[in-house]
Protein backbone atom coordinates (compact mmCIF):
# COMPACT_ATOMS: atom_id res chain seq x y z
CA UNK A 1 0.00 0.00 0.00
CA UNK A 2 1.14 3.69 -1.03
CA UNK A 3 2.62 5.71 2.33
CA UNK A 4 0.18 8.53 1.90
CA UNK A 5 2.80 10.73 3.23
CA UNK A 6 5.20 10.52 0.13
CA UNK A 7 4.88 13.11 -2.48
CA UNK A 8 6.16 12.70 -5.16
CA UNK A 9 7.80 15.69 -7.66
CA UNK A 10 4.47 14.88 -10.24
CA UNK A 11 1.91 14.46 -7.01
CA UNK A 12 3.54 17.76 -5.51
CA UNK A 13 2.64 19.58 -9.37
CA UNK A 14 -0.95 18.01 -9.21
CA UNK A 15 -1.49 19.28 -5.23
CA UNK A 16 -0.15 22.44 -6.14
CA UNK A 17 -2.70 22.92 -9.14
CA UNK A 18 -5.87 22.56 -6.87
CA UNK A 19 -7.85 24.73 -4.95
CA UNK A 20 -7.72 25.00 -1.07
CA UNK A 21 -10.78 22.92 -1.34
CA UNK A 22 -9.40 20.00 -3.34
CA UNK A 23 -6.22 20.23 -1.28
CA UNK A 24 -8.47 20.00 1.91
CA UNK A 25 -10.36 17.08 0.51
CA UNK A 26 -6.88 15.31 -0.49
CA UNK A 27 -5.84 15.46 2.92
CA UNK A 28 -9.32 14.25 4.58
CA UNK A 29 -8.55 10.13 3.92
CA UNK A 30 -5.89 10.20 6.26
CA UNK A 31 -7.81 12.48 8.52
CA UNK A 32 -10.28 8.92 9.09
CA UNK A 33 -10.12 6.17 11.61
CA UNK A 34 -8.08 3.08 10.12
CA UNK A 35 -10.46 0.76 8.34
CA UNK A 36 -8.90 -3.13 7.87
CA UNK A 37 -7.14 -3.34 4.35
CA UNK A 38 -8.61 -6.33 2.31
CA UNK A 39 -7.29 -9.57 2.94
CA UNK A 40 -4.87 -11.65 0.46
CA UNK A 41 -6.53 -14.67 1.04
CA UNK A 42 -5.17 -18.25 1.22
CA UNK A 43 -6.36 -18.91 -2.39
CA UNK A 44 -4.66 -16.03 -3.87
CA UNK A 45 -1.64 -17.14 -2.31
CA UNK A 46 -1.36 -20.77 -3.82
CA UNK A 47 -2.43 -22.27 -6.49
CA UNK A 48 -5.52 -24.28 -6.98
CA UNK A 49 -6.82 -27.20 -8.08
CA UNK A 50 -5.58 -28.79 -11.32
CA UNK A 51 -7.48 -28.48 -14.36
CA UNK A 52 -9.66 -31.95 -15.17
CA UNK A 53 -10.09 -31.99 -11.57
CA UNK A 54 -13.61 -32.88 -12.49
CA UNK A 55 -13.69 -34.66 -15.74
CA UNK A 56 -17.63 -34.33 -14.89
CA UNK A 57 -17.61 -30.60 -13.34
CA UNK A 58 -19.43 -29.82 -10.59
CA UNK A 59 -21.16 -27.00 -8.51
CA UNK A 60 -19.40 -25.15 -5.65
CA UNK A 61 -19.18 -26.72 -2.45
CA UNK A 62 -20.53 -23.66 -1.43
CA UNK A 63 -23.78 -24.23 -3.90
CA UNK A 64 -24.55 -27.51 -2.17
CA UNK A 65 -27.99 -26.62 -0.66
CA UNK A 66 -28.88 -26.55 -4.53
CA UNK A 67 -30.22 -29.89 -5.10
CA UNK A 68 -33.50 -31.27 -5.70
CA UNK A 69 -35.88 -32.48 -2.93
CA UNK A 70 -39.04 -34.42 -1.98
CA UNK A 71 -41.95 -32.77 -0.23
CA UNK A 72 -42.63 -36.17 1.79
CA UNK A 73 -40.71 -39.50 1.73
CA UNK A 74 -42.20 -41.84 -0.87
CA UNK A 75 -44.45 -44.98 0.33
CA UNK A 76 -42.46 -46.25 -2.74
CA UNK A 77 -39.31 -45.31 -4.07
CA UNK A 78 -39.72 -45.04 -7.17
CA UNK A 79 -43.12 -43.75 -7.47
CA UNK A 80 -42.17 -40.32 -6.57
CA UNK A 81 -42.02 -36.60 -7.63
CA UNK A 82 -38.39 -34.59 -7.06
CA UNK A 83 -38.78 -30.83 -6.87
CA UNK A 84 -36.16 -28.01 -8.81
CA UNK A 85 -34.74 -25.83 -6.58
CA UNK A 86 -36.34 -22.69 -8.33
CA UNK A 87 -35.70 -20.18 -5.62
CA UNK A 88 -31.74 -20.76 -6.23
CA UNK A 89 -31.67 -20.92 -10.63
CA UNK A 90 -31.36 -17.81 -13.08
CA UNK A 91 -32.19 -17.43 -16.39
CA UNK A 92 -34.99 -19.70 -18.32
CA UNK A 93 -33.01 -22.48 -18.39
CA UNK A 94 -32.68 -25.69 -15.74
CA UNK A 95 -29.35 -27.26 -15.50
CA UNK A 96 -29.43 -31.15 -16.50
CA UNK A 97 -28.70 -32.02 -12.68
CA UNK A 98 -31.89 -29.99 -11.19
CA UNK A 99 -34.52 -31.03 -13.72
CA UNK A 100 -37.65 -32.30 -11.93
CA UNK A 101 -38.52 -35.47 -11.64
CA UNK A 102 -41.65 -37.47 -11.67
CA UNK A 103 -41.65 -41.19 -11.74
CA UNK A 104 -44.11 -44.51 -11.37
CA UNK A 105 -41.87 -47.03 -11.48
CA UNK A 106 -38.65 -46.31 -10.83
CA UNK A 107 -35.65 -45.08 -12.75
CA UNK A 108 -34.91 -48.04 -15.66
CA UNK A 109 -31.13 -47.71 -15.94
CA UNK A 110 -31.09 -48.67 -20.15
CA UNK A 111 -28.03 -49.77 -22.29
CA UNK A 112 -28.71 -47.23 -25.29
CA UNK A 113 -27.51 -50.07 -27.39
CA UNK A 114 -29.73 -52.43 -26.52
CA UNK A 115 -32.51 -50.01 -26.42
CA UNK A 116 -35.36 -50.15 -29.30
CA UNK A 117 -38.50 -47.89 -30.63
CA UNK A 118 -41.21 -49.09 -32.70
CA UNK A 119 -43.86 -47.16 -34.62
CA UNK A 120 -46.96 -49.68 -35.47
CA UNK A 121 -50.58 -49.70 -35.67
CA UNK A 122 -52.40 -48.03 -37.83
CA UNK A 123 -49.25 -46.85 -40.56
CA UNK A 124 -48.15 -48.15 -43.61
CA UNK A 125 -45.26 -50.01 -42.48
CA UNK A 126 -44.06 -50.84 -39.08
CA UNK A 127 -40.26 -50.20 -38.35
CA UNK A 128 -38.31 -50.66 -35.54
CA UNK A 129 -35.45 -48.43 -35.11
CA UNK A 130 -32.22 -47.71 -33.05
CA UNK A 131 -31.13 -45.05 -30.98
CA UNK A 132 -28.63 -44.53 -33.83
CA UNK A 133 -31.31 -44.61 -36.22
CA UNK A 134 -33.18 -41.89 -34.54
CA UNK A 135 -30.54 -39.96 -34.28
CA UNK A 136 -29.29 -40.19 -38.33
CA UNK A 137 -32.64 -38.12 -38.85
CA UNK A 138 -32.78 -34.49 -39.63
CA UNK A 139 -32.63 -32.86 -35.57
CA UNK A 140 -33.93 -29.99 -34.16
CA UNK A 141 -33.57 -28.31 -30.99
CA UNK A 142 -35.81 -26.31 -29.11
CA UNK A 143 -36.28 -24.70 -25.57
CA UNK A 144 -39.77 -25.97 -24.22
CA UNK A 145 -40.62 -26.12 -20.43
CA UNK A 146 -42.13 -29.40 -18.60
CA UNK A 147 -44.36 -29.22 -16.05
CA UNK A 148 -45.98 -31.69 -14.04
CA UNK A 149 -50.21 -31.40 -13.73
CA UNK A 150 -49.80 -31.55 -10.36
CA UNK A 151 -47.59 -28.60 -9.76
CA UNK A 152 -48.57 -26.22 -7.05
CA UNK A 153 -51.34 -28.31 -5.64
CA UNK A 154 -50.65 -27.46 -2.34
CA UNK A 155 -52.08 -24.23 -3.01
CA UNK A 156 -55.67 -24.87 -3.99
CA UNK A 157 -57.15 -24.53 -0.39
CA UNK A 158 -54.70 -21.78 0.42
CA UNK A 159 -51.57 -20.63 0.71
CA UNK A 160 -49.52 -23.74 2.43
CA UNK A 161 -46.54 -21.94 4.16
CA UNK A 162 -44.35 -24.23 1.55
CA UNK A 163 -41.09 -21.84 -0.24
CA UNK A 164 -41.16 -22.36 -3.95
CA UNK A 165 -39.34 -25.20 -4.44
CA UNK A 166 -42.05 -27.08 -3.09
CA UNK A 167 -45.04 -25.04 -4.35
CA UNK A 168 -43.66 -24.75 -7.61
CA UNK A 169 -40.50 -26.95 -8.43
CA UNK A 170 -42.97 -29.69 -10.75
CA UNK A 171 -41.37 -27.13 -13.39
CA UNK A 172 -37.97 -27.07 -15.88
CA UNK A 173 -37.06 -25.65 -19.10
CA UNK A 174 -34.26 -27.51 -21.11
CA UNK A 175 -33.06 -27.38 -24.87
CA UNK A 176 -34.40 -30.20 -26.43
CA UNK A 177 -32.58 -31.66 -29.04
CA UNK A 178 -33.83 -34.45 -31.84
CA UNK A 179 -36.16 -35.33 -34.52
CA UNK A 180 -39.81 -34.17 -35.09
CA UNK A 181 -42.02 -37.08 -34.79
CA UNK A 182 -43.76 -35.71 -37.91
CA UNK A 183 -40.75 -36.81 -39.77
CA UNK A 184 -40.94 -40.46 -38.25
CA UNK A 185 -44.60 -40.58 -39.07
CA UNK A 186 -43.42 -39.76 -42.45
CA UNK A 187 -41.14 -42.07 -42.72
CA UNK A 188 -43.55 -44.86 -41.52
CA UNK A 189 -47.10 -43.67 -43.68
CA UNK A 190 -49.89 -42.47 -41.19
CA UNK A 191 -53.21 -44.69 -42.52
CA UNK A 192 -55.99 -41.97 -43.24
CA UNK A 193 -57.85 -43.70 -40.42
CA UNK A 194 -55.40 -43.00 -37.38
CA UNK A 195 -56.40 -40.21 -35.23
CA UNK A 196 -54.90 -41.06 -32.17
CA UNK A 197 -51.38 -42.78 -30.67
CA UNK A 198 -50.44 -44.68 -27.20
CA UNK A 199 -47.18 -43.77 -26.24
CA UNK A 200 -45.28 -46.38 -23.92
CA UNK A 201 -42.08 -46.08 -21.79
CA UNK A 202 -40.00 -49.29 -21.13
CA UNK A 203 -39.97 -48.82 -17.39
CA UNK A 204 -41.51 -50.85 -14.57
CA UNK A 205 -44.66 -49.04 -14.97
CA UNK A 206 -44.74 -49.67 -18.77
CA UNK A 207 -46.19 -45.68 -18.38
CA UNK A 208 -48.83 -45.21 -21.60
CA UNK A 209 -50.54 -42.43 -23.07
CA UNK A 210 -53.55 -41.97 -25.60
CA UNK A 211 -52.39 -38.56 -27.98
CA UNK A 212 -53.93 -37.03 -30.23
CA UNK A 213 -52.09 -37.55 -33.42
CA UNK A 214 -52.53 -33.89 -34.18
CA UNK A 215 -50.33 -33.50 -31.63
CA UNK A 216 -48.22 -35.89 -33.01
CA UNK A 217 -47.73 -34.22 -36.58
CA UNK A 218 -47.46 -30.80 -35.02
CA UNK A 219 -44.81 -30.08 -32.79
CA UNK A 220 -44.09 -33.18 -30.67
CA UNK A 221 -40.44 -34.41 -30.50
CA UNK A 222 -38.64 -37.61 -30.24
CA UNK A 223 -36.31 -36.61 -28.06
CA UNK A 224 -32.30 -37.65 -27.17
CA UNK A 225 -30.30 -34.99 -25.40
CA UNK A 226 -30.80 -32.06 -22.98
CA UNK A 227 -29.40 -28.92 -22.89
CA UNK A 228 -26.91 -30.27 -24.95
CA UNK A 229 -26.08 -33.61 -23.50
CA UNK A 230 -27.63 -37.09 -23.85
CA UNK A 231 -30.91 -37.38 -21.66
CA UNK A 232 -30.23 -38.26 -17.79
CA UNK A 233 -31.70 -41.60 -16.95
CA UNK A 234 -34.03 -39.86 -14.67
CA UNK A 235 -35.23 -38.10 -17.39
CA UNK A 236 -35.36 -41.19 -19.86
CA UNK A 237 -32.23 -41.96 -21.07
CA UNK A 238 -31.88 -42.61 -23.84
CA UNK A 239 -35.02 -41.52 -25.66
CA UNK A 240 -38.29 -39.47 -24.49
CA UNK A 241 -41.34 -38.09 -26.29
CA UNK A 242 -41.65 -34.20 -26.20
CA UNK A 243 -44.95 -32.59 -26.24
CA UNK A 244 -44.54 -29.09 -26.24
CA UNK A 245 -46.88 -27.57 -23.63
CA UNK A 246 -48.75 -30.83 -22.98
CA UNK A 247 -48.91 -31.89 -18.90
CA UNK A 248 -45.80 -33.41 -17.95
CA UNK A 249 -46.99 -36.77 -17.87
CA UNK A 250 -47.65 -37.48 -21.58
CA UNK A 251 -44.01 -36.58 -22.51
CA UNK A 252 -43.45 -40.35 -21.95
CA UNK A 253 -39.59 -41.25 -20.55
CA UNK A 254 -38.07 -44.61 -22.15
CA UNK A 255 -39.89 -44.16 -24.88
CA UNK A 256 -40.39 -47.89 -26.92
CA UNK A 257 -43.20 -47.46 -28.78
CA UNK A 258 -45.87 -45.40 -30.79
CA UNK A 259 -49.22 -47.26 -31.77
CA UNK A 260 -51.64 -45.13 -33.95
CA UNK A 261 -55.08 -45.69 -33.61
CA UNK A 262 -58.74 -44.71 -34.22
CA UNK A 263 -59.88 -44.07 -31.13
CA UNK A 264 -57.72 -43.49 -27.36
CA UNK A 265 -56.88 -46.57 -25.61
CA UNK A 266 -57.91 -45.40 -22.17
CA UNK A 267 -55.10 -45.97 -20.10
CA UNK A 268 -54.77 -46.22 -16.17
CA UNK A 269 -53.23 -42.40 -16.63
CA UNK A 270 -55.75 -41.03 -18.37
CA UNK A 271 -58.73 -42.42 -16.81
CA UNK A 272 -57.96 -42.65 -12.90
CA UNK A 273 -55.14 -40.37 -12.55
CA UNK A 274 -54.44 -37.30 -14.72
CA UNK A 275 -58.56 -36.35 -14.78
CA UNK A 276 -59.80 -33.00 -13.07
CA UNK A 277 -62.56 -33.67 -11.21
CA UNK A 278 -65.21 -30.81 -11.26
CA UNK A 279 -67.35 -29.87 -8.20
CA UNK A 280 -70.25 -31.74 -9.66
CA UNK A 281 -68.74 -35.01 -9.37
CA UNK A 282 -67.74 -35.39 -13.42
CA UNK A 283 -63.61 -35.57 -14.13
CA UNK A 284 -62.48 -33.21 -16.95
CA UNK A 285 -60.05 -35.62 -19.38
CA UNK A 286 -57.61 -35.55 -21.84
CA UNK A 287 -56.70 -31.88 -20.41
CA UNK A 288 -53.49 -31.95 -22.25
CA UNK A 289 -52.24 -27.98 -22.28
CA UNK A 290 -50.89 -26.24 -19.60
CA UNK A 291 -52.05 -22.82 -19.13
CA UNK A 292 -50.09 -19.86 -18.69
CA UNK A 293 -48.45 -19.01 -15.18
CA UNK A 294 -45.79 -17.02 -13.61
CA UNK A 295 -44.05 -17.00 -9.86
CA UNK A 296 -41.65 -14.72 -8.25
CA UNK A 297 -38.91 -17.00 -6.96
CA UNK A 298 -36.80 -14.58 -5.89
CA UNK A 299 -37.41 -13.04 -3.36
CA UNK A 300 -39.81 -15.68 -2.20
CA UNK A 301 -40.83 -17.66 1.10
CA UNK A 302 -38.29 -18.58 3.12
CA UNK A 303 -35.56 -16.05 1.83
CA UNK A 304 -34.89 -12.90 3.67
CA UNK A 305 -34.15 -9.15 3.04
CA UNK A 306 -31.49 -7.80 4.97
CA UNK A 307 -33.48 -3.99 4.79
CA UNK A 308 -35.08 -1.56 2.78
CA UNK A 309 -33.51 -0.56 -0.33
CA UNK A 310 -33.19 -2.00 -3.72
CA UNK A 311 -34.43 -5.55 -5.04
CA UNK A 312 -34.91 -7.07 -8.03
CA UNK A 313 -38.34 -9.30 -7.92
CA UNK A 314 -37.74 -11.92 -10.32
CA UNK A 315 -39.22 -14.71 -11.81
CA UNK A 316 -40.38 -17.34 -14.58
CA UNK A 317 -43.74 -17.09 -16.55
CA UNK A 318 -44.51 -20.05 -18.73
CA UNK A 319 -47.62 -21.07 -21.10
CA UNK A 320 -48.51 -24.61 -22.66
CA UNK A 321 -50.11 -22.36 -25.81
CA UNK A 322 -47.61 -20.03 -26.78
CA UNK A 323 -45.56 -17.15 -26.32
CA UNK A 324 -45.33 -14.99 -22.56
CA UNK A 325 -46.26 -11.56 -24.10
CA UNK A 326 -46.72 -9.77 -20.52
CA UNK A 327 -45.83 -10.09 -16.71
CA UNK A 328 -46.92 -7.78 -14.29
CA UNK A 329 -46.45 -7.84 -10.83
CA UNK A 330 -47.58 -6.20 -7.96
CA UNK A 331 -46.25 -5.29 -4.42
CA UNK A 332 -49.86 -4.42 -2.71
CA UNK A 333 -51.35 -8.04 -3.04
CA UNK A 334 -52.75 -7.45 -6.10
CA UNK A 335 -54.52 -4.11 -5.57
CA UNK A 336 -52.07 -2.14 -8.47
CA UNK A 337 -49.61 -4.04 -10.91
CA UNK A 338 -47.07 -2.94 -13.64
CA UNK A 339 -45.22 -4.59 -16.15
CA UNK A 340 -42.04 -6.47 -15.47
CA UNK A 341 -39.13 -7.11 -18.21
CA UNK A 342 -39.38 -10.03 -20.10
CA UNK A 343 -35.43 -11.02 -20.46
CA UNK A 344 -35.77 -12.84 -24.26
CA UNK A 345 -35.51 -14.06 -26.06
CA UNK A 346 -39.16 -15.34 -25.23
CA UNK A 347 -39.98 -18.49 -26.75
CA UNK A 348 -42.94 -20.42 -27.22
CA UNK A 349 -43.58 -23.05 -24.89
CA UNK A 350 -40.91 -22.15 -23.15
CA UNK A 351 -40.14 -20.66 -19.30
CA UNK A 352 -39.28 -16.65 -19.65
CA UNK A 353 -37.14 -15.21 -17.20
CA UNK A 354 -39.08 -11.51 -15.74
CA UNK A 355 -37.89 -9.31 -13.46
CA UNK A 356 -39.12 -5.72 -11.88
CA UNK A 357 -37.10 -3.52 -10.04
CA UNK A 358 -38.26 -2.51 -6.48
CA UNK A 359 -37.41 0.07 -4.12
CA UNK A 360 -38.11 -1.31 -0.76
CA UNK A 361 -39.77 1.10 1.65
CA UNK A 362 -39.61 -1.50 4.90
CA UNK A 363 -43.31 -1.37 5.24
CA UNK A 364 -44.58 -4.93 4.85
CA UNK A 365 -45.44 -5.90 1.26
CA UNK A 366 -47.36 -9.08 -0.76
CA UNK A 367 -45.42 -9.56 -3.79
CA UNK A 368 -47.71 -11.73 -6.75
CA UNK A 369 -47.06 -11.70 -11.06
CA UNK A 370 -49.44 -12.35 -13.44
CA UNK A 371 -48.79 -13.72 -16.58
CA UNK A 372 -50.14 -13.00 -20.04
CA UNK A 373 -49.96 -14.95 -22.92
CA UNK A 374 -50.11 -14.86 -26.96
CA UNK A 375 -53.40 -15.92 -26.64
CA UNK A 376 -54.81 -12.82 -24.57
CA UNK A 377 -55.57 -15.79 -21.47
CA UNK A 378 -54.14 -13.63 -18.11
CA UNK A 379 -53.46 -16.11 -15.33
CA UNK A 380 -56.16 -15.83 -12.63
CA UNK A 381 -56.04 -15.51 -8.93
CA UNK A 382 -56.52 -18.36 -6.93
CA UNK A 383 -60.41 -17.64 -6.04
CA UNK A 384 -61.29 -17.31 -9.74
CA UNK A 385 -59.71 -20.91 -10.43
CA UNK A 386 -61.69 -22.08 -7.58
CA UNK A 387 -65.00 -20.73 -8.80
CA UNK A 388 -64.11 -22.46 -12.26
CA UNK A 389 -62.93 -25.71 -11.03
CA UNK A 390 -64.25 -26.68 -7.42
CA UNK A 391 -62.04 -27.63 -5.21
CA UNK A 392 -61.19 -31.09 -6.35
CA UNK A 393 -59.65 -30.56 -9.10
CA UNK A 394 -55.86 -31.42 -8.00
CA UNK A 395 -54.24 -31.20 -11.16
CA UNK A 396 -53.74 -27.97 -13.52
CA UNK A 397 -53.80 -25.37 -10.43
CA UNK A 398 -51.91 -22.28 -12.09
CA UNK A 399 -53.61 -19.57 -9.83
CA UNK A 400 -51.49 -16.40 -8.69
CA UNK A 401 -48.81 -17.00 -6.09
CA UNK A 402 -48.29 -14.46 -2.90
CA UNK A 403 -45.44 -14.01 -1.08
CA UNK A 404 -46.00 -11.61 2.55
CA UNK A 405 -42.94 -9.30 3.48
CA UNK A 406 -42.62 -8.39 6.81
CA UNK A 407 -41.04 -5.53 7.77
CA UNK A 408 -37.95 -7.50 9.35
CA UNK A 409 -37.14 -8.90 5.69
CA UNK A 410 -38.67 -12.46 6.56
CA UNK A 411 -40.79 -13.71 3.69
CA UNK A 412 -43.96 -16.34 3.95
CA UNK A 413 -45.64 -18.16 1.66
CA UNK A 414 -48.96 -16.60 3.06
CA UNK B 1 -51.40 -55.23 -34.70
CA UNK B 2 -54.29 -53.96 -36.83
CA UNK B 3 -54.76 -52.23 -40.08
CA UNK B 4 -51.90 -52.97 -41.84
CA UNK B 5 -51.96 -51.47 -46.17
CA UNK B 6 -50.42 -53.94 -48.07
CA UNK B 7 -48.76 -51.53 -50.43
CA UNK B 8 -46.04 -49.30 -48.56
CA UNK B 9 -44.45 -46.22 -50.31
CA UNK B 10 -40.53 -45.93 -49.90
CA UNK B 11 -39.38 -44.52 -46.97
CA UNK B 12 -37.57 -40.97 -47.32
CA UNK B 13 -34.88 -41.70 -45.29
CA UNK B 14 -34.90 -45.53 -45.88
CA UNK B 15 -34.26 -45.53 -41.33
CA UNK B 16 -35.10 -48.07 -39.03
CA UNK B 17 -36.41 -51.20 -40.38
CA UNK B 18 -39.35 -53.11 -41.13
CA UNK B 19 -40.99 -54.93 -38.15
CA UNK B 20 -43.34 -57.81 -38.07
CA UNK B 21 -46.18 -58.61 -35.41
CA UNK B 22 -43.93 -62.03 -33.92
CA UNK B 23 -41.31 -59.61 -33.08
CA UNK B 24 -43.29 -57.16 -31.47
CA UNK B 25 -45.75 -59.85 -29.12
CA UNK B 26 -44.43 -59.07 -26.22
CA UNK B 27 -44.22 -55.72 -26.33
CA UNK B 28 -48.03 -55.31 -27.63
CA UNK B 29 -49.45 -55.72 -25.06
CA UNK B 30 -52.02 -52.66 -24.21
CA UNK B 31 -55.95 -53.30 -24.68
CA UNK B 32 -58.76 -50.97 -25.85
CA UNK B 33 -62.29 -50.57 -24.21
CA UNK B 34 -63.98 -52.47 -26.86
CA UNK B 35 -61.30 -55.34 -25.70
CA UNK B 36 -58.98 -55.01 -28.50
CA UNK B 37 -55.47 -56.75 -27.45
CA UNK B 38 -57.06 -58.87 -24.47
CA UNK B 39 -55.32 -62.08 -24.56
CA UNK B 40 -57.32 -65.58 -24.80
CA UNK B 41 -57.49 -67.45 -21.04
CA UNK B 42 -59.93 -66.99 -18.21
CA UNK B 43 -59.94 -66.43 -15.06
CA UNK B 44 -63.10 -66.83 -11.83
CA UNK B 45 -63.42 -64.79 -8.74
CA UNK B 46 -62.17 -67.60 -6.83
CA UNK B 47 -58.58 -67.64 -8.40
CA UNK B 48 -58.36 -64.38 -7.94
CA UNK B 49 -59.11 -64.23 -4.07
CA UNK B 50 -56.04 -66.93 -4.10
CA UNK B 51 -53.97 -64.26 -6.52
CA UNK B 52 -54.70 -61.20 -4.37
CA UNK B 53 -53.75 -62.53 -1.53
CA UNK B 54 -50.39 -63.57 -2.40
CA UNK B 55 -49.50 -60.56 -4.36
CA UNK B 56 -51.75 -57.46 -4.09
CA UNK B 57 -52.68 -57.63 -0.47
CA UNK B 58 -49.41 -56.63 0.53
CA UNK B 59 -49.60 -53.10 -0.64
CA UNK B 60 -53.37 -52.49 -1.37
CA UNK B 61 -54.76 -54.05 1.74
CA UNK B 62 -56.64 -57.74 2.55
CA UNK B 63 -59.83 -56.73 0.95
CA UNK B 64 -58.14 -53.91 -1.49
CA UNK B 65 -58.82 -51.05 1.17
CA UNK B 66 -55.79 -49.35 0.53
CA UNK B 67 -52.46 -49.46 2.50
CA UNK B 68 -48.56 -48.13 0.79
CA UNK B 69 -50.95 -48.50 -2.29
CA UNK B 70 -53.84 -46.75 -3.58
CA UNK B 71 -57.35 -48.46 -1.83
CA UNK B 72 -59.25 -50.74 -4.93
CA UNK B 73 -62.71 -50.38 -3.27
CA UNK B 74 -65.10 -47.71 -1.85
CA UNK B 75 -66.23 -44.31 -2.49
CA UNK B 76 -69.10 -44.90 -4.41
CA UNK B 77 -71.59 -41.76 -4.60
CA UNK B 78 -68.39 -39.45 -2.89
CA UNK B 79 -67.38 -37.96 -6.17
CA UNK B 80 -69.42 -34.36 -5.71
CA UNK B 81 -68.82 -34.57 -2.06
CA UNK B 82 -65.73 -32.56 -0.11
CA UNK B 83 -63.99 -35.32 0.47
CA UNK B 84 -64.14 -37.64 -2.74
CA UNK B 85 -62.50 -41.14 -3.04
CA UNK B 86 -61.43 -42.27 -6.11
CA UNK B 87 -60.91 -46.58 -6.56
CA UNK B 88 -61.91 -49.06 -9.14
CA UNK B 89 -65.68 -49.08 -8.31
CA UNK B 90 -66.13 -45.32 -7.51
CA UNK B 91 -64.11 -43.88 -10.59
CA UNK B 92 -62.75 -45.54 -13.30
CA UNK B 93 -64.61 -45.45 -16.23
CA UNK B 94 -63.72 -49.56 -18.15
CA UNK B 95 -62.96 -52.52 -16.71
CA UNK B 96 -60.85 -53.05 -19.52
CA UNK B 97 -57.86 -50.46 -18.06
CA UNK B 98 -57.85 -52.72 -15.19
CA UNK B 99 -56.43 -55.83 -17.51
CA UNK B 100 -54.30 -53.24 -19.22
CA UNK B 101 -52.34 -51.76 -15.95
CA UNK B 102 -52.53 -54.96 -13.78
CA UNK B 103 -50.65 -56.62 -16.72
CA UNK B 104 -48.29 -54.14 -17.64
CA UNK B 105 -47.14 -52.30 -13.91
CA UNK B 106 -48.33 -54.71 -11.23
CA UNK B 107 -47.45 -55.98 -8.64
CA UNK B 108 -45.39 -53.11 -8.39
CA UNK B 109 -42.53 -55.33 -6.84
CA UNK B 110 -42.33 -56.93 -10.36
CA UNK B 111 -44.50 -56.25 -13.02
CA UNK B 112 -45.58 -58.48 -16.08
CA UNK B 113 -45.30 -61.55 -14.06
CA UNK B 114 -48.69 -62.63 -13.73
CA UNK B 115 -50.05 -65.30 -16.31
CA UNK B 116 -53.13 -64.26 -18.28
CA UNK B 117 -55.26 -66.27 -16.59
CA UNK B 118 -54.22 -64.53 -13.27
CA UNK B 119 -54.77 -61.37 -14.55
CA UNK B 120 -58.37 -62.00 -15.63
CA UNK B 121 -58.88 -63.84 -12.10
CA UNK B 122 -57.23 -60.74 -9.82
CA UNK B 123 -59.63 -58.39 -12.30
CA UNK B 124 -62.90 -60.24 -11.41
CA UNK B 125 -61.65 -60.38 -7.47
CA UNK B 126 -61.22 -56.77 -7.81
CA UNK B 127 -64.47 -56.05 -9.50
CA UNK B 128 -66.15 -58.42 -7.11
CA UNK B 129 -64.62 -56.31 -4.08
CA UNK B 130 -66.37 -53.42 -5.93
CA UNK B 131 -69.78 -55.02 -5.73
CA UNK B 132 -69.64 -54.93 -10.14
CA UNK B 133 -69.56 -58.89 -10.93
CA UNK B 134 -71.14 -61.41 -8.72
CA UNK B 135 -69.15 -64.18 -6.79
CA UNK B 136 -69.52 -66.85 -9.26
CA UNK B 137 -67.76 -64.78 -11.95
CA UNK B 138 -65.77 -65.59 -14.62
CA UNK B 139 -64.05 -63.19 -17.18
CA UNK B 140 -62.50 -63.62 -20.27
CA UNK B 141 -61.77 -61.66 -23.43
CA UNK B 142 -65.67 -62.04 -24.80
CA UNK B 143 -66.93 -61.27 -21.22
CA UNK B 144 -64.40 -58.35 -19.57
CA UNK B 145 -65.58 -55.52 -22.43
CA UNK B 146 -68.90 -56.00 -21.32
CA UNK B 147 -68.46 -55.29 -18.27
CA UNK B 148 -69.94 -51.55 -17.38
CA UNK B 149 -68.62 -49.33 -14.75
CA UNK B 150 -70.36 -47.88 -12.15
CA UNK B 151 -68.82 -43.84 -13.19
CA UNK B 152 -68.60 -44.73 -17.36
CA UNK B 153 -70.36 -41.67 -17.84
CA UNK B 154 -68.52 -39.68 -15.37
CA UNK B 155 -66.28 -37.76 -17.77
CA UNK B 156 -66.09 -34.86 -19.94
CA UNK B 157 -64.25 -33.34 -22.58
CA UNK B 158 -61.64 -30.15 -21.59
CA UNK B 159 -63.65 -27.33 -22.32
CA UNK B 160 -60.75 -24.66 -22.25
CA UNK B 161 -60.07 -22.39 -23.88
CA UNK B 162 -63.76 -21.54 -24.42
CA UNK B 163 -64.32 -21.97 -20.33
CA UNK B 164 -61.80 -21.97 -17.41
Amino acid sequence: MNDKRTTSPRRRRVLSGLGAASLATVLLPRARAAVAPLPVEPWSQQPGEPGLWHPYGLPSDFEKDVVRRISRPPAMPGATSTLTPLGDLFGAITPNGLVYERHHGGVPLIDPAQHRFVIHGLVKQAREFTLDDLMRFPSVSRVHFLECSGNTASEWKGPSGLPVQMTHGLLSCCEWTGVPLSTVLDEVGVAPEAKWFLAEGSDAAAMTRSIPLAKGLDDALLVYAQNGEHLRPENGYPLRLLLPGFEGNTNIKWLRRIKLAAEPFMTREETSKYTDLQADGLARQFVFEMDAKSVITRPSAGQHLGGPGFYPVSGLAWSGRGCITRVEVSMDGGKTWRDATLQGPVQSKAATRFEAGWHWDGAPADLQSRATDETGYVQPTRDALVAARGLNSYYHYNGIQNWQVAANGEIRNA
Amino acid sequence: MTGVTIAHAASPYDLGKPIDAARLSAWNIDVSPDGRGLPPGSGDVAHGRAVFAARCAMCHGAVGQGGVGDPLVGGAGTLASAKPVKTVGSYWPYATTLFDYIHRAMPYDHPESLSADEVYAVTAFVLNLNGIVPENARLDAHSLPKVRMPNRDGFVPDPRPARP
